[in-house]
């Protein structure tokens, strides 16, 4: 087990910047999300990490050594692939195995350290399979079993849950959070999926155009997101006002949008969708910002229900659950409301 | 209504295979029919002499050991031009699959598969002209030595092999590229990420999984080599006599078409035995 730094790393691919002076620190025992859209830098970073890629300036410390000169083979990391990567000419002990036996452990302890492995992920059985029998959900856990058994420095998954079902992918989250707690291993991953970075992580580091947009935990990075493209990105996002260009916010004309303190010159105020309350009249109570609108769509999802919601030029979607919806029909004169406690100051 | 979809679906199938075994069947089950029938007459049936139903031919094989000799060093003749050419092709094949991109692939392809594109007699010919004694090969040698060497390849093994190495060598690159291009290289990078180094990443995972690929490669270029006499007459002189001339000459020289027609079908039995026995523990070892 280790922290991991990340110092000012650039790398680019011809005139291609894929990382951009990027800096994190990832401290010993935590579960770290990289995000970001589809060519962020954020699978780049974590394969410079891993030593796929050497970058072409700052530098990468496994705890507190640098391992810039250090190819992969001898970072004693433990990698975990979209598609899984099983290697599909041997068992699945043998595939769990193969790391000791490149280390050149005894038989007698390989067999051991495949079983523990194995128990972990909770496949004891399946050791004789091939991997072509096993189903996602279990391949994925051989693939976790294989990366953990060499007691790697390092864990770092790549889009770990991408190719598996909804439903599983949940169960697999749980698992997945689970053993990284009860091996307390350094872990690394890298996801499109804001859901899941927000629920597993201790620390989210948002990537866009191969720079670091923002850092820190899941928590503070949802509700005091630096820019409107984190804002958006990080959750669902309603814009309620944008500066006018002249370093003032302009709240479309209304004046019932109340600005916090001290952010008159902010670049945009936000409030996300379940903040947000539905009435048919105006809410009388203090201290509410509202706004006016006609609702477009009301759109039932089990717990929660959505509402698409317009008022003059802006669309807000707002999420709530069902029974706090009142009885509205779409094409309704409507009030979204919220506490000016939650409206999100985008500086 | 879904009867006459399946029967429809059916004449469908049946019109998209029938030209294909069709011409199989003409152009070879029939040929080689006529010629196994040949393998058991005292003579051939159209020539002027008397002939009659015997099994001689396959006896002739066993009567003296010069043809079992012949046919050994045919045997080996084919493992060692096959065994060449997977040493040469398959990193080829194993480079253009993995390391090379684009546009300087398509070129090296084309070079790849330009022994097909002439003709074989023009080709070993000019693998004469380049092998012999004071031929292409010896004066490029002598322009870049500082010293004199001789180099006369012309009716030797070496020659043959070279030859016949270069004919087949596109069969071997052809199915091991397409087999190393299977793999997946998320697998090469998960084995790096293990700690195996390039050794055991070739010997662990890129060799049983493109295995496959090379083994109809080798099988492709083994069955003809055995078989084959271009090569050893023209490149190899005396030492170029093997099974697939001396068959030759029975057609084209002694005109006795059975005995030829019988050492042809000892051959291709041969030949598949040897398939037959190998099948097994080349199963094996691709598990």
């Amino acid at each position: 087990m280790a922290e991991v730094s990340v110092k000012n790393v650039t790398k680019k691919f011809g005139n291609f910047t894929a990382l951009d002076d990027v800096s994190m620190e990832f401290p010993d025992g935590g579960f770290f999300a990289l995000l970001g859209p589809s060519g962020s830098g954020k699978s780049t970073l974590l394969r410079t990490i891993a030593g796929f890629l050497f970058a072409d300036s700052g530098s990468i410390h496994i705890g507190n050594k640098s391992v810039d000169l250090i190819p992969v083979e001898k970072r004693e990391i433990g990698m975990m692939f979209q598609n899984y990567a099983l290697f599909p000419n041997m068992t699945i002990a043998d595939n769990v195995g193969f790391g000791l036996r490149v280390r050149k452990v005894s038989s007698d302890e390989e067999r051991r350290r495949i079983g523990e492995a194995l128990e972990l992920v909770q496949l004891s059985t399946l050791g004789d399979r091939k991997p072509h029998q096993l189903s996602g959900g279990q391949r994925q856990r051989v693939a976790l079993a294989r990366a953990i058994v060499t007691n790697p420095r390092v864990l770092l998954l790549d889009e770990p849950l991408s190719a598996l079902d909804k439903s599983l992918r949940v169960d697999m989250q749980v698992e997945l959070k689970r053993i990284q707690h009860e091996i307390g291993i350094t872990t690394i991953f890298v996801t499109h999926d804001q859901e899941e970075a927000l629920t597993l992580s201790d620390k989210i580091g948002i990537l866009r155009e191969g720079r670091m947009i923002q850092s820190g935990p899941p928590r503070s990075v949802y509700n005091n997101p630096v820019d409107r493209f984190t804002a958006e990105f990080l959750g669902d996002a309603n814009i309620v006002a944008e500066n006018d260009g002249n370093g003032r916010l302009n709240v479309s004309g209304n004046p019932s949008i109340k600005i916090p303190e001290g952010a008159e010159t902010a670049s945009a105020l936000a409030v996300r969708p379940e903040s947000l309350s539905i009435s048919a009249t105006e809410p009388e109570q203090e201290g509410l910002s509202k706004v006016h609108g006609r609702l477009v769509q009301r759109m039932f999802a089990g717990a929660m229900s959505t509402c698409i919601v317009q008022c003059g030029s802006h669309t807000y979607k707002m999420v709530a659950r069902d029974q706090d919806v009142p009885n509205l029909s779409e094409g309704e004169n409507i009030w979204l409301s919220w506490k000016s406690a939650q409206t999100i100051v985008i500086p | 209504m879904s009867m006459t979809l399946a029967n429809q679906q059916r004449i469908k199938i049946f019109s998209l295979l029938s030209p294909a075994y069709l011409w199989l069947t003409v152009a070879i089950f029939l040929p080689l029919s006529a010629m196994f029938y040949f393998s058991f007459l005292s003579d051939v049936p159209f020539g002027q002499k008397e002939w009659f139903y015997s099994t001689e031919n396959y006896q002739a094989f066993f009567q003296t050991t010069t043809y079992a000799k012949l046919l050994w060093k045919s045997i080996n003749l084919g493992l060692m031009v096959t065994g060449c050419a997977v040493l040469v092709g398959f990193p080829c094949a194993y480079v253009l699959a993995k390391s090379i991109q684009g546009r300087s692939r398509e070129a090296l392809f084309l070079l790849v598969i330009l022994p097909f594109w002439s003709n074989s007699l023009v080709r070993i010919f000019s693998w004469a002209i380049v092998l012999r004694g004071n031929g292409v090969l010896e004066i490029a040698l002598n322009t870049i030595l500082p010293f004199e060497v001789d180099v006369n390849l012309m009716f030797s093994t070496p020659a043959i092999v070279i030859g016949l190495v270069h004919s087949y060598l596109p069969y071997v690159i052809l199915t091991s590229y397409l087999a190393l291009q299977a793999i997946d290289d998320n697998l090469i990078d998960a084995a790096r990420s293990m700690g195996a180094n390039k050794l055991t990443i070739l010997w662990r995972i890129i060799l049983p999984l493109s295995l496959p690929g090379l083994l109809a490669g080798a099988v492709l270029i083994f069955v003809p080599v055995v078989g084959s006499f271009m090569e050893p007459r023209i490149l190899g002189g005396r030492v170029g006599t093997y099974f697939g001339t001396v068959i030759e000459d029975q057609f084209v020289a002694v005109f006795n078409w059975p005995l030829g027609a019988a050492l042809s079908f000892i051959l291709l039995a041969v030949v598949l035995i040897i398939l037959a026995v190998a099948s097994p523990i080349l199963r094996r070892a691709q598990t």
